[in-house]
């Protein structure tokens, strides 16, 4: 039996042929090493992330996730939720909170979830992946299984909006949270704790409805990337991954900039530095390849 | 103008902020802006807000409801949560402004074209479908929003970035026909029609 299991929460954006397909092979590869058995919510269904407010208004929008939380609990008994995209989290999490301080609210969504056959207790507690590496496991029994330090990457630790905001990781700051630097550092790479740009926004889901005003954003975070010398950029969010990453091309084309640097996952990061294959990390996943990564993982 | 913006106007005649207390998502929190200034000053696209939340609050205070309700404003919130975590008086600043925007839609005040407006449709339309978001229809349904003309313009823009993605297994064209979603795709939709229908009897509670 694996040390620690959770209830898992892959979400939209993490399954086969979606865009963060490769967050969700190399959280698999991490898990893996990690000896975390993940155990897929049956029939999850999507939370509406921080979009879909405006068709899905308040009751509609906390029922989806009080579904996945009630799949849960009725299916994976006392196991707590693990989510790893950041919207996926913060939609479930502020779901179950705002049940909790509402009554008449939490009574209500049971009423819609009888409809599909579901109750809601909501007694789960719901975690970010990164909580799981940062506080259930530990950067110390981390740092202790590195098999391939990550010697001579520096890399600018992107950690984004909600995966820190509102809720984050206890007792880091808001404005300045330094635990993927440590994470980045435990893996025997180069941290650059005073990367300005660690929770700057990168337009989330406006990037698509406002790309110009969304990329301003995105050319400032890379930008400064170069400025601290960063050889590639990581976060554990899979939309801060993608608008960060993919645009690169339209900004250089609009601003005559010339970027081109990799935007990895905290768990390639991991995968990579257990000794695990460029493939297994899902570095063939990356647009902009990794090769510094690459470099070490066939070593 | 829309029946039910006919009928609130008549019913909160002297108070739009009785009436956003009333009916926008933790807009009981309004009254307690202190009027600072943080949120407008923390906001990633504030230079992009007509009315920044400091004074979209003071506006609904002073009763300025067109000026509130037709506003592009609310609509530039990324949800990036900032102005939450800064608030000295810990208003939930974001959900407000979400249901400021999801009011305004509901009564047909939303600007026209107004594209986050329409892509937060597409996006809760496209998911309601499966119970799961299919990213490339969402995709495709986003480049032609505009019409046939602006959206074959805007996919031939694009299609370089698309081919990397599915080069990189990060899309897939197999998406189009059928793709991901949930098995109880009608225990879902019925879950969601009575959580809508419970929220709708819950404004009406206020006629």
């Amino acid at each position: 039996m694996a040390k620690r299991e959770y209830s898992y929460y892959p979400g939209c954006s993490s399954q086969k042929g979606a865009s963060s397909s490769n967050l969700m092979k190399s959280v698999d590869t991490m898990c893996q090493e990690l000896d975390i058995q993940l155990n897929e919510i049956p029939d999850w269904n999507c939370c509406s992330a921080s979009i879909g407010y405006a068709s899905g208004s308040e009751l509609p929008r906390l029922t989806l996730s009080a579904r996945n939380i009630a799949l849960s609990e009725e299916h994976n008994k006392n196991q707590e939720i693990v989510a790893t995209c950041a919207a996926c989290w913060l939609a479930t999490k502020e779901a179950a909170e705002r049940l909790k301080e509402d009554e008449s609210m939490f009574a209500e969504a049971n009423t819609a979830l009888a409809e599909a056959g579901l109750k809601l207790q909501n007694t789960t507690p719901i975690k970010h992946m990164a909580e799981v590496i940062i506080e259930d496991i530990g950067l110390d029994e981390i740092k202790a299984g590195v098999k391939k330090p990550l010697e001579g990457i520096k890399i600018a630790g992107y950690v984004g909006c909600q995966t820190n905001r509102p809720f984050g990781i206890a007792g880091e700051s808001f404005e300045n949270p330094m635990y993927l630097d440590h994470l980045v550092d435990s893996l025997g790479a180069d941290s650059i704790p005073t990367y300005e740009k660690k929770v700057q926004c990168c337009g989330g889901a406006l990037a698509f409805s406002e790309p110009e005003k969304s990329q301003e954003m995105i050319k400032g975070i890379i930008e400064a990337a170069y400025d601290n010398e960063a050889d590639m950029i990581a976060t554990p969010c899979p939309l801060c991954q993608a608008n960060v990453e993919i645009y690169q091309d339209q900004i250089n084309e609009k601003y005559n900039t010339k970027f081109n640097i990799p935007v990895v996952y905290y768990s390639q990061l991991i995968s990579v530095a257990y000794g695990r294959s460029a493939s297994d990390a899902a570095l063939d996943g990356q647009l902009i390849k990794a090769k510094k990564l690459e470099d070490i993982a066939g070593k | 103008m829309s029946e039910m913006n006919k009928a609130m106007i008549e019913q909160y005649r002297n108070s739009f902020l009785s009436e956003v207390e009333a009916n926008v998502e933790e807009g009981e929190w309004v009254k307690m802006c202190m009027q600072c200034g943080v949120c407008s000053g923390s906001c990633p696209l504030g230079k992009h807000w007509a009315h920044p939340p400091q004074e979209i609050f003071m506006m609904i205070r002073a009763g300025k409801r067109d000026e509130v309700l037709t506003s592009d404003s609310m609509w530039m919130c990324t949800s990036c949560y900032n102005c939450i975590v800064r608030c000295p008086r810990q208003l939930p600043i974001t959900h407000i402004m979400h249901g400021l925007a999801t009011y305004a839609k509901k009564l047909g005040l939303t600007p026209k074209n107004q594209p986050t407006a329409k892509f937060a449709e597409i996006f809760w339309n496209n998911m309601m479908k499966k119970g799961r978001v299919n990213e490339l229809k969402l995709g495709l349904s986003l480049y032609f929003k505009d019409g046939f003309g602006p959206g074959i313009k805007e996919a031939l823009r694009n299609k370089d970035l698309g081919m990397k993605m599915m080069k990189a297994k990060r899309m897939a064209a197999s998406e189009f026909f059928g793709g991901h979603g949930v098995k109880d795709v009608s225990g879902l939709q019925k879950m969601i029609k009575k959580a809508q229908e419970l929220e709708d009897a819950r404004m009406k509670k206020f006629d």
